[in-house]
């Protein structure tokens, strides 16, 4: 942990021939360790979350959650209920309209089914939700739950997604998902009728014929668990009407804009009367890439006129919050003798819980972001997302990617071990190159296949390189002699997007004060990665200014610009090339004045730590009086400018991870003593808070590889709802880490830079199984690697 | 309901708490508006609500608030003198140790108890402190490194 390589533009900067190319690399505030610009406020605990935000008169809102996993509700008797001193609102499916939409935070019309209301007649797995009770006191409303007298009539669940596509297993939804606003049928369940959220195939090449070239096939089938995100901060809001009858929510989000059309739609009241405010967010990970409690307290708010405060509990978050899909994925592929990779399959059966949210993205994802990080001739994929009776996936850092990579890489190593090459050797030989275009983005045009993707930037060679010689791959090491130990190394790598190609817009507008600072007012949610820190310093440097000069805002949808919102590795790339964008606009405007002040051609001037440059060095004036001379003198106007920024592109990080492990034959415990982590992220906007990200990414897939799953009993009950069952890595069980960053230079991206956030989520899983290969000859499938399944492997030995 | 009255100092002022029956030191603190020190499990497992109470390190989500009657409690609130980080918020903020923040007053916390009795902690000293502390997003790299630096700025002072 204590060696951080780290060389700043040390990418391949040599491919001239763009705009940004003079920038990079010479930059005064991009590339630099600043300081994050919220630090204060998180190391002195002030009350900046949406948890702590408080009203006069503010109600507490409780949930009445499902008992059961399957079944209709015949009655509900909420007299008693309402009866209680200090209730001031009890809703059922009864009080609400039932509006058909997807709790999906994606751009629309969102590419989930249309399954899910408010509240319905039927619930679909323990802890769906039933009544919403608003009270004076939390403890009132939580007694007030308990006096909710309701009938059931309990159906057939299921909770294998096998047996779910099976005919004749319980049918969960019925295909009625006719858009309530637009009368479209977008939102379709793929097949209700087999419980199938969602379904998708891609095709490259002739994947049969391909096949029969292949001197060795190798198969197998992997299976990856039901996590949480465990998100420290619970999903929370706080909903009110203000003075004008306007309904303001401010909520722990991702995606302040998707929330707001969502909640117009579900609570059927025009957008123009809802305000969604975004205040700090203590986490993300994806949970919170969904509308999840801000109807809740909104219904209550209209219904009482009063605030309401909802916050999830621990517990809740571990019941009726959202997870990843667990899937169960099978890998066929062909190899030529030599070690070239002729053809890739992967079959991903995803179970989507309840309700399909980004089911058929997810799965989706789970090859269409993986199978491309391998050249081949023919490549084919299907993924099926089934519904089942248990909570709801959705998105998780990663997507999808995290699944794919754990049985991708896995494979990897089993052709190479097949092939008795090294695994290292094989991916160099295999793996996808700079110019490559994207074997997964094929469209037709004219009746000619083409992909629309290209990789112009691809620094896995350099990943590969530098974190083998960091890690010492191929070098002798204390192998351990079995009594108890046994050590082994083993490596992986993957790749990500930065953004969803064609489906993002980001972005900011950007106004002068008169001292000469600058409001940068994002649509861009900082959930902990840092982004409000990463754009303030693409601000600062695109306008000539230092960190102090920049003030960051929140997302306000009153205020803000539109944005997607954070997810899919966009914020850098997305909200960071609209940030870009405005401000070079706002600067254009500030040396249009101070060209017209000093008799010089704009395009001749630049602004260098505020100060006005023209050709003949420093001029006597800076930022402060531009701004004063338009505010107050002869130029009069307010310096202001937007910019935003989409594009069709998803330029690709890299990420290649090395990890040495230690188990234990006699307890089966598997420890990680050692990981190199080397990300291409194109550029290091902040190498501090890229090696965080890096780093956390890591320790969380260590946690996939080892020990978290949400288990079930046999009624579809949460066994372990709670940090003391569900274990997330602690300090003790962090190995020594050594974290490397690359520089591809991604000429799209502002000043050359990808993504960071996800892609290294997804090598540590795959690594760990193929470091215990190493160490002990057993092949592990599937996750966690729990010390059960290494005694088992060991005991079939 | 029976309300109970206590006296106590918190962050160096003498307060009286009017408490509901039941209500745990956690809930009374946001009671209080001092709402740094956070609520996470609730269940004492992951130390994101830590304080001092009388100079010990306890978790406010599992303590009745009237068991700190007459007690000299500080929270993450007291730490900063007229506006000036302590050094331990000072090497959180330098280390880029925040990223979420939800945890890290939970972690500021623990290291104030760690490093009164271990000014010069070692790395693996600084890990078994923050065992129990649970954060999401960081991976510990930074945390950890954080103490070590706050121990260093500790001294120099």
């Amino acid at each position: 942990m204590d060696n951080e390589y780290y060389e700043p533009g040390g990418g391949n900067i040599a491919d001239a021939g763009h705009q940004y190319a003079r920038q990079i690399g010479r930059t005064r505030v991009v590339g630099q360790k600043e300081r994050r610009v919220d630090a204060r406020p998180l190391v002195t605990g002030a009350p900046v979350y949406a948890a702590e935000y408080e009203q006069p008169n503010m109600l507490h809102a409780r949930i009445l959650h499902s008992p059961h996993a399957h079944a209709n509700i015949l009655h509900i008797d909420t007299s008693k209920a309402n009866a209680l001193p200090g209730v001031r609102a009890v809703l059922t499916h009864e009080d609400l309209p039932r509006v058909a939409h997807s709790t999906a935070g994606q751009p629309y019309p969102e590419t989930s089914p249309y399954d899910a209301y408010l509240l319905d007649r039927r619930v679909r797995y323990v802890g769906d939700w039933v009544a919403f009770v608003a009270a004076d006191t939390p403890a009132i409303a939580e007694e007030a739950l308990s006096m909710i007298a309701v009938e059931y009539e309990v159906l057939p669940a299921v909770f294998d997604p096998l047996e779910a596509m099976r005919e004749g297993a319980p049918q969960l939804h019925d295909p009625d998902t006719t858009h309530p606003i637009s009368g479209q049928h977008f939102g379709d369940i793929y097949d209700a009728a087999h419980n199938l959220a969602a379904h998708e195939e891609i095709h490259h090449g002739d994947f049969a014929a391909t096949m029969r070239e292949a001197d060795i096939v190798v198969e197998g089938e992997y299976r990856v668990p039901f996590i949480s995100h465990a998100v420290l901060e619970p999903h929370v809001c706080v909903a009110y009407l203000d003075g004008y009858d306007r309904l303001i929510v401010v909520s722990s989000t991702q995606v302040p804009y998707h929330t707001r059309r969502q909640l117009a739609a579900v609570l059927q009241l025009p957008i123009s009367r809802i305000r969604v405010v975004k205040p700090r967010v203590g986490g993300g990970f994806g949970s919170k890439q969904e509308m999840v409690l801000e109807p809740v307290a909104a219904a209550l708010a209209l219904n009482t006129r009063q605030p309401v405060r909802i916050e999830y509990s621990r517990q809740e978050e571990f019941t009726a919050g959202r997870f990843r899909h667990p899937m169960i994925i099978r890998m066929r592929s062909g190899v030529k003798r030599d070690g070239t990779l002729l053809a890739l399959s992967m079959h991903s059966i995803g179970n989507a819980g309840a309700y399909g949210t980004h089911s058929f993205t997810v799965t989706r994802s789970t090859g269409h972001k993986t199978l491309c990080l391998y050249r081949a001739k023919a490549y084919a994929f299907r993924a099926d997302a089934a519904y089942t009776n248990l909570p709801i996936t959705g998105a998780m850092r990663g997507y999808g990617a995290p699944q794919g990579f754990f049985a991708l890489e896995s494979h990897i190593d089993e052709i190479a071990h097949r092939l008795n090459m090294d695994p290292l050797e094989f991916r160099r030989k295999n793996h996808v190159q700079k110019g490559d275009w994207d074997p997964m983005e094929m469209v037709e045009e004219d009746g000619v296949w083409r992909s629309k993707r290209q990789f112009r930037s691809c620094g896995l060679p350099q990943c590969l390189e530098r974190g083998s010689a960091a890690f010492g791959w191929g070098k002798p090491f204390d192998r351990g002699d079995g009594k108890p130990f046994r050590r082994g190394r083993g490596m992986a790598t993957a790749m990500q997007g930065s953004g969803v190609a064609s489906f993002e817009l980001g972005g900011a507008s950007i106004k002068l004060n008169e001292d000469g600072s600058f409001n940068v007012m994002t649509g861009a949610t900082d959930i902990g990665q840092g982004s409000d820190t990463i754009l303030a310093q693409i601000a600062a440097e695109a306008l000539g200014v230092d960190m102090g000069k920049i003030i960051m805002h929140s997302v306000d949808t009153d205020s803000s610009v539109f944005d997607y919102g954070s997810y899919a590795s966009s914020t850098t790339y997305i909200s960071g090339g609209g940030v870009k964008v405005a401000a070079d606009r706002v600067r254009k405007q500030v040396l249009d004045v101070a060209g017209d002040l000093l008799d010089c051609s704009p395009e001749d001037m630049s602004i260098v730590d505020s100060v006005i440059y023209t050709p003949r060095g420093p001029s006597h004036l800076t930022v402060a009086d531009i701004a004063s001379e338009t505010l107050y003198g002869k130029h009069r106007q307010q310096i202001m400018a937007k910019g935003d920024f989409w594009t069709d592109d998803s330029p690709a990080p890299f990420f290649a991870q090395f990890v040495e492990v230690e188990v234990d034959t006699e307890t089966g415990r598997v420890r990680v003593t050692r990981a190199v982590n080397a990300l291409d992220l194109g550029k290091a906007i902040n190498p501090t808070l890229a090696s965080g990200q890096v780093e956390g990414a890591v320790a969380m897939a260590l946690g996939y590889a080892l020990s978290e799953e949400v288990k079930f009993d046999e009624q579809g009950r949460v066994r372990n709802a709670g940090f003391a069952d569900y274990k997330v890595m602690s300090t003790l069980d962090m190995p020594e880490m050594t974290t490397i960053l690359i520089e591809d230079t991604e000429y799209s991206g502002p000043f050359g830079a990808k993504s960071a956030g996800e892609v290294p989520t997804n090598g540590m899983a795959p690594a760990v199984a193929n470091a215990i290969q190493d160490a002990l000859g057993v092949r592990i499938r599937s996750l966690p690697i729990t010390p059960e399944k290494i005694l088992q492997a060991l005991d079939e030995l | 309901m029976p309300e109970l009255e206590i006296v106590l100092t918190v962050n160096g002022r003498a307060v009286r708490w009017h408490l509901e029956p039941g209500e745990t030191l956690l809930e009374a603190l946001h009671a209080h508006h001092l709402k740094g020190t956070k609520l996470i499990c609730g269940t004492g497992d992951c130390c994101g609500c830590g304080v001092m109470l009388n100079g010990n390190s306890i978790n406010a989500c599992c303590m009745l608030a009237a068991q700190a009657e007459d007690g000299d409690l500080l929270t993450v609130e007291g730490l900063a003198q007229n506006g000036k980080l302590h050094p331990i918020q000072e090497a959180f903020a330098q280390e880029g140790a925040a990223q979420c923040g939800y945890c890290t007053p939970g972690f500021i916390m623990r290291a104030y108890a760690f490093l009164q009795e271990h000014p010069h902690p070692d790395e693996a000293e600084v890990r078994a402190a923050l065992a129990g502390n649970i954060c999401r997003c960081t991976g510990y790299v930074k945390p950890v490194a954080a103490v070590l630096r706050a121990a260093e700025l500790m001294q120099e002072q």
